[in-house]
């Protein structure tokens, strides 16, 4: 079933050649990751902070959506491997002047690139420039619709690697917006192949996913039933305009139900901690003295994001890992 | 021209007359005249030999886009009878959603002229059951009729609201005209592009709800009850849509419906990987709908299998899965999708070939879809077990939107008769 990903992502030796999702990777491969994310880190601390592991390399951030940190830590990422990197942002550029995705792909090719870090607001964009792309090109997907956040999800997994170590013996809620979050399918994905005991997902029936059951989750539309001995809880960020599409009546209402607090987090595990892909709504979904609280690791978050953005984009471009089929 | 023809040795399903023999089936002057022995003094212009083929009526396609007038960068009236007549197809029925939409006489004609001028397929363009498709005004219903459309549509858009739908059931059944509702709630729809199910869930893709047809499809079948209006649903792609066009069967209400020949094959585990080929409306479901449909096609709840033809210029679905253009081309898949269904022990032959003959043709009243003497001799020639493979030079249609591109089909039509004239034969102008 995932077959065809893999040989799109993946060659047929089980490198890396473009990192679209985290679905089909295996757990020797998400270890991986992590692990070289772990040796990149400790650049991030020198005075120096870079390697040359893709000098004369150029990676276009291509951004068809707006967004501040995943584009920074991209770039940031990327300069610290030594590649010179150009910032595209489309959401107020050619496509607006009615250019196809095709095109502006082709055009920036034609620049003679070596990588594209692309966000866009459809789901299943970055397979679609991944599939007509030149060959020697990788693609690296920033978030694609609803679909698939794969460096958010590995950057969260990494950050829990880090204070839990194992996965196995964790319970880990997601809360929120899931119908329309990509964070939380690929969180999902990347957590069942690391082994994770159990994944929850807590929200109103109108943000939760049809059938989400499927993809190996429980689903709880109680907060204080969802956070109930959990070890990790990943909270979602709530859109404003889901008021307008009938989602849920009022911010104030989500909060009461939904927002996290110190109180609620009493039911959690004693040392649970808190994450969140930001950026955050204090007050919506979270409140101030949980995201600033000594349980919440969302700025530490921010600074791993860096180090797995590395470890990802340099073993696509090296087409790295795996070592066989999945 | 040839007068008098032959065709020896085939064999003739004609489900219209319970025939299935080997036989021969003699034309003259275009119409049927006997099957099994000549007429007295018959001596054939023309002997088609049809040794180890299937002699059928000309099939009857109750859905296919051709894209003219007004979007002749996706395909033509002339490239798609073409496509057409290579599947087997002399009768194609065609949606009114055309740009201008049918709903005058004067684009109805013009159809008929370009058909005409073509000479080789039949169309029936079905008129708007509104005012340019928006769902607000009725269309002038008795005037389209008058300029021979047997049937109104909405095709795939929107009724405004239950009144409208109401008052132009009402309307249509007082012309006595056949009203094909292709059901779908577009508010439940909301944009989605796949099955609301496990594969979107995981996918990330807007679903659209079974509800969005099943609401539909109850909203038309109470307003039945009180308008005793024809209908017709096009294009089931759930089973409990399906059944509940069973029950009202059941308490004898007059309702047929159509399946497309893709939604007996596919399920929404086509989308792994967002190939925009398979990016269907309606959309593709699960192995339970496909199983549950294909039952309802053998025991007749749904009566008729068409393509639904939807040819796409190659920039329609490069793009995002999402932003692409929904539809498969399905003229020449039509056949050889429906034999793999024989094949799989879904239903017989004969039944099969009435799916896409008499009943078909029955639906919009038309003398089409048998080969009863005196019928105007459209007929079918295939070759069940001759393979081809789907490519350039076996492709006909302006649109390469099809899934199965450079797949290994079975089953080939040989020859395709219009009025008793060869419009199709494999042996010429067939590069593979």
């Amino acid at each position: 079933m995932t077959a065809k990903k893999d040989t799109l992502q993946r060659d047929p030796d089980g490198k890396l050649r473009h990192f679209l999702t985290v679905e089909g990777l295996d757990r020797g491969f998400l270890e991986l990751i992590m692990d070289t994310a772990d040796s990149f880190a400790s650049v991030t601390e020198q005075t120096v902070k870079k390697v040359p592991l893709l000098r004369g390399k150029t990676i276009v951030n291509l951004f068809f959506e707006t967004s501040t940190r995943t584009r920074t830590t991209f770039e940031l990422a990327a300069k610290r491997l030594s590649a010179d990197v150009l910032n595209v942002n489309i959401a107020t550029s050619a496509t607006t002047k009615g250019e196809s995705l095709l095109d502006t792909i082709r055009n920036i090719e034609a620049m003679h690139v070596d990588m594209f870090v692309v966000r866009h607001a459809q789901s299943g964009a970055a397979h679609f420039i991944a599939r007509h792309v030149a060959p020697h090109i990788s693609v690296i997907n920033a978030g694609d619709g609803r679909h698939a956040h794969p460096t958010q999800a590995m950057l969260d997994v990494y950050t829990i690697r880090k204070h839990k170590g194992d996965f196995h013996r964790l319970k880990v809620a997601i809360v929120g917006d899931i119908l329309h979050s990509r964070v939380a399918r690929s969180e999902i994905e990347a957590l069942k192949t690391l082994g994770t005991q159990e994944i929850r997902v807590v929200g109103p029936r109108t943000l939760i996913p049809a059938e989400i059951q499927s993809l190996g989750v429980s689903v709880f539309h109680d907060l204080a039933e969802g956070l109930q001995g959990v070890d990790v809880v990943i909270m979602l960020r709530l859109q404003r305009e889901r008021m307008n599409g009938a989602f849920i009546p009022s911010e104030h209402e989500y909060y009461a139900s939904f927002g996290l607090t110190e109180a609620r987090l009493e039911r959690a595990a004693p040392d649970v901690m808190v994450m969140h892909p930001g950026p955050i709504n204090r007050g919506v979904e979270i409140d101030s003295k949980v995201a600033d609280g000594e349980r919440s690791v969302i700025l530490q978050q921010v600074s791993h994001g860096i180090a797995i953005r590395m470890a990802v984009m340099s073993m696509a471009m090296h087409h790295e890992g795996g070592g066989g089929a999945a | 021209m040839t007068e008098k023809l032959q065709i020896r040795g085939g064999r003739v399903i004609d489900p219209s007359q319970g025939v299935d023999e080997v036989s021969d089936l003699f034309v003259a002057d275009g119409v049927v005249k006997a099957l099994g022995k000549a007429p007295d003094g018959f001596t054939p212009d023309l002997l088609l030999e049809a040794k180890g083929c299937v002699v059928t009526p000309g099939f009857v396609d109750l859905s296919a886009r051709l894209r003219e007038p007004g979007l002749e960068h996706k395909a033509t009236i002339q490239s798609e009878s073409l496509a057409a007549v290579a599947g087997g197809i002399t009768t194609l029925v065609i949606p009114p959603d055309t740009l201008p939409v049918v709903d005058t006489p004067a684009v109805v004609q013009w159809i008929f002229d370009r058909a005409k001028a073509q000479g080789f397929v039949r169309l029936h363009p079905v008129g708007a059951l509104t005012r340019s498709l928006k769902g607000k005004d009725l269309s002038e219903m008795s005037a389209l009729k008058a300029a021979g459309c047997r049937a109104v549509s909405n095709a795939h858009h929107p009724v405004a609201n239950t009144l409208v739908l109401r008052r132009s059931l009402e309307y249509a059944a007082s012309h006595d005209l056949l009203v094909i509702v292709r059901p779908e709630d577009p508010d439940l729809k909301d944009g989605g592009c796949a099955h609301e199910g496990p594969v979107s869930a995981r996918m990330g893709l807007k679903g659209i709800p079974y509800a969005a047809e099943t609401v539909a499809v109850a909203q038309v079948l109470a307003l039945i009850e009180q308008t005793g209006a024809r209908v017709h649903f096009a294009q089931i792609s759930s089973a409990r849509a399906m059944r509940s066009i069973w029950r009202a069967q059941e308490k004898g209400f007059k309702v047929t419906a159509d399946v497309a020949i893709h939604q007996l094959h596919l399920t929404e585990e086509a989308l792994e990987g967002f190939d925009a080929a398979y990016h269907l409306s309606p959309p593709l479901r699960t192995q339970e709908d496909l199983e549950a449909l294909r039952v309802a096609v053998k025991d007749g709840v749904i009566g008729s299998v068409c393509s639904d033809h939807q040819p796409h210029e190659p920039d329609a679905k490069l793009d995002a899965f999402p932003a692409t253009e929904p539809g498969m081309a399905g003229l020449e898949t039509l056949l050889p999708l429906t034999l793999a269904l024989v094949r799989e022990g879904v239903m017989t032959l004969p039944r099969a070939i009435q799916s896409l003959t008499q009943s078909p043709a029955e639906v919009l009243g038309l003398g089409a879809g048998t080969l009863a003497p005196g019928s105007l001799a459209d007929i079918t020639i295939f070759d069940p077990e001759r393979e081809w493979i789907l490519q350039d030079s076996t492709w006909r249609s302006l649109g390469g939107n099809t899934p199965y591109w450079g797949q290994t089909l079975k089953g080939r039509v040989t020859r395709t008769l219009l009025e008793g004239r060869v419009v199709f034969d494999l042996n010429f102008g067939e590069a593979s």
